[in-house]
């Protein structure tokens, strides 16, 4: 060693005082997205950070204001892509609720079996990538096997995978299959062991918990003032859910808990989680029992009675002249929507995901906004990465959970 | 005491008499608005006071109304109080020559892009802001996109040479009368009752 250094010359003037900027981002692949931050770093402490989005906005919000409703549930696909369904279904709830409709309880059980499923699909990739972060593949792999089995669950009820446009207004395309119950069992008997399995893996592991814990804190006071909801505001301690604050589709009629932590660091985050995931599981086993208590004709409801917005079946409308119509008129987008303003929001897979939905009475909204929750809690980065080392801000990002498309809207 | 809507409303009118106004309570939610100039003010109230305590801003948004001169632009505020679980919409109207609102930053950190988003978007400036830049959009764009009357581009149109997307073109889609019918489903139909 001691040869080498003799060889080198640096310049005059004392590095270590000087600060380097760097770029990670907007294709770095620890960034999980395209999201640019420049850190400005003293040797390996952060001293600022400045986040940029933008980079795939794709305006959703313009392109609603020509669309009739049901076109704009592919849209919501696109924001938190991680769970769609849950985006699709907090779509769904917005225009019912604007349109007045009352979904049957059945309806409102299958919908809750897919969100949930949805949030442990996403949470199960956020922990993971979390666990990639800090040099730990197996987990990631591992896993991936199992939000398989979730995804083949949707591919059952809607026909495809990650951008689902699952339901519609006033309930589903189709009721569930047999062998979309089957592969659910299947799921639910499969799933704990795996999750138990990864919580050995992460969660007293010495590595994995030296690097998150104390990375990326921050108080419930800071983290409500920024505006954080779902697991990252519970890991601070704040225990607001909006699945039990403002119940939607028949949550009310679930026993589960919310987990919270207490200093809001990576590794809280992890928990909060991994518990959320087991929630889920309960809620999911709650709905299928529930689900399998309806007799007779209310065994198979899958959607509300609402021609106007629900489209009729395709062998009805080639033989109904009335069911024609309908069809036609939704196609068309010629049925106007009724003025009014609504909020609505849900608890998606990171937080509270809210549609603001102003209508004219036209036949697409006036204006629509949506609450996108990490395009709020992102701006917290930079104080939770400041005075950390480089490697932090990586599981930092990580560990919000933060979604490039949800962000940029 | 339970922080009902009538309650707000009426510690609102206490505090601040006429200036706030349009009270209304679309599916629940009570929503009024006040002048620009007073939004700090209001939203100060709302976040000290005891009894009301809505310290959670939810959403910050922009609305434009081109058929409303003088208060073309809204800026809409949601706000909600977690304990007692109550929502609140807040309104405040400008006009579009002199889009200046203050800024809510120092109360609301989750203000910031927020507030970025919306001069972004449809151009309402934040004093007061610290960073008030675009951030979605292309930091080159001179206007603002989400305004009324940049209208999307009318999918019917066949000035237009665009071949791969089935308009103009060699192939002459778009100028058959079916290729026409098809498209006139993303136009804005004026009246179903002929289709029918």
């Amino acid at each position: 060693m001691s040869t080498h250094t003799e060889n080198i010359t640096l310049p005059q003037g004392n590095i270590e005082e000087r600060t380097t900027k760097i770029n990670l981002g907007p294709t770095h692949p620890a960034t999980h997205g395209v999201f640019q931050n420049i850190l400005e770093l003293d040797g390996e402490t952060i001293v600022a950070a400045e986040q940029t989005v933008g980079y795939i906005h794709r305006a959703f919000e313009k392109i609603a204001e020509r669309r009739p409703l049901y076109q704009i549930t592919p849209l919501t696909d696109r924001l938190n892509y991680c769970s769609s369904p849950i985006n699709n279904m907090g779509w769904h709830l917005t225009c019912e609720k604007l349109l007045g409709i009352q979904t049957p309880k059945r309806v409102d059980y299958l919908r809750v079996i897919i969100m949930e499923l949805a949030r442990i699909a996403d949470h199960l990739i956020c922990n993971s990538i979390v666990g990639v972060d800090t040099g730990a593949y197996t987990g990631f792999l591992y896993v991936m096997q199992y939000r398989e089995l979730i995804y083949e669950i949707w591919e059952e009820v809607c026909g495809s995978r990650l951008t689902t446009n699952i339901g519609r207004i006033g309930g589903f395309e189709r009721d569930f299959n047999d062998i979309a119950f089957t592969k659910l069992e299947k799921f639910l008997k499969e799933y704990p062991v795996v999750l138990r399995e990864f919580e050995n893996l992460f969660t007293r592991n010495r590595i994995f918990m030296e690097r998150t814990i104390g990375a990326g804190p921050i108080s419930a006071e800071r983290a409500l003032n920024y505006g954080f909801t779902g697991p990252n505001l519970r890991a601070a301690g704040v225990d607001y859910d909006v699945r039990v604050h403002s119940p939607y589709s028949s949550y009310q009629d679930f026993e589960f808990a919310i987990p919270t932590g207490s200093t809001g660091d990576c590794y809280d985050r992890y928990l909060v989680r991994n518990r959320e995931m087991w929630e889920s599981l309960n809620i999911i086993e709650q709905a299928y029992r529930k689900i399998q208590d309806f007799k007779g004709e209310e065994a198979t409801i899958f959607h509300a009675d609402v021609p106007e917005y629900y489209l009729p079946e395709k062998k009805d409308v080639y033989t109904k002249m009335e069911a024609l119509i309908y069809h036609f008129k939704i196609i068309m987008g010629e049925i106007d929507i009724p003025p009014g303003e609504v909020y609505q929001s849900v608890e998606g897979g990171n937080g509270e995901l809210g549609f603001y939905l102003i209508s004219d009475g036209g036949r697409s909204p006036y204006r629509l906004h949506f609450r996108r929750p990490c395009f709020i809690y992102y701006q917290a980065y930079e104080e939770l990465v400041k005075g950390s080392m480089l490697s932090d801000a990586i599981i930092v990002m990580s560990s919000l959970n933060l979604i490039a498309g949800e962000m940029d809207g | 005491m339970e922080l009902t809507n009538d309650l707000i409303k009426q510690r609102l009118q206490e505090k601040f008499g006429e200036q706030v106004s349009g009270f209304e309570e679309p599916y629940g939610m009570l929503t009024f608005e006040a002048p620009k100039e007073l939004n700090l003010k209001v939203l100060q109230f709302l976040y000290d006071e005891a009894d009301l305590g809505f310290r959670f801003m939810t959403d910050l948004t922009a609305v434009h109304y081109p058929s409303q001169p003088g208060r073309e632009l809204a800026v809409v505020y949601h706000l909600h109080n977690l304990q007692a679980n109550v929502r609140i919409r807040f309104k405040v109207f400008t006009a579009i020559a002199q889009p200046d609102v203050f800024s809510a930053t120092r109360l609301y950190s989750s203000a910031n892009w927020q507030e970025r988003e919306a001069y972004d978007n449809f151009g309402v400036n934040f004093v007061g802001h610290p960073n008030l830049i675009r951030i979605l959009n292309v930091d080159e764009m001179d206007y603002f996109p989400m305004r009324k009357e940049f209208p999307l581009e009318d999918q019917t149109r066949v000035d237009k040479d665009d071949e791969m997307f089935g308009r103009g073109g060699s192939t002459g889609f778009g100028t058959s009368p079916t290729a026409d019918h098809h498209h006139s489903r993303y136009s804005d139909v004026p009246d179903g009752g002929e289709v029918v």
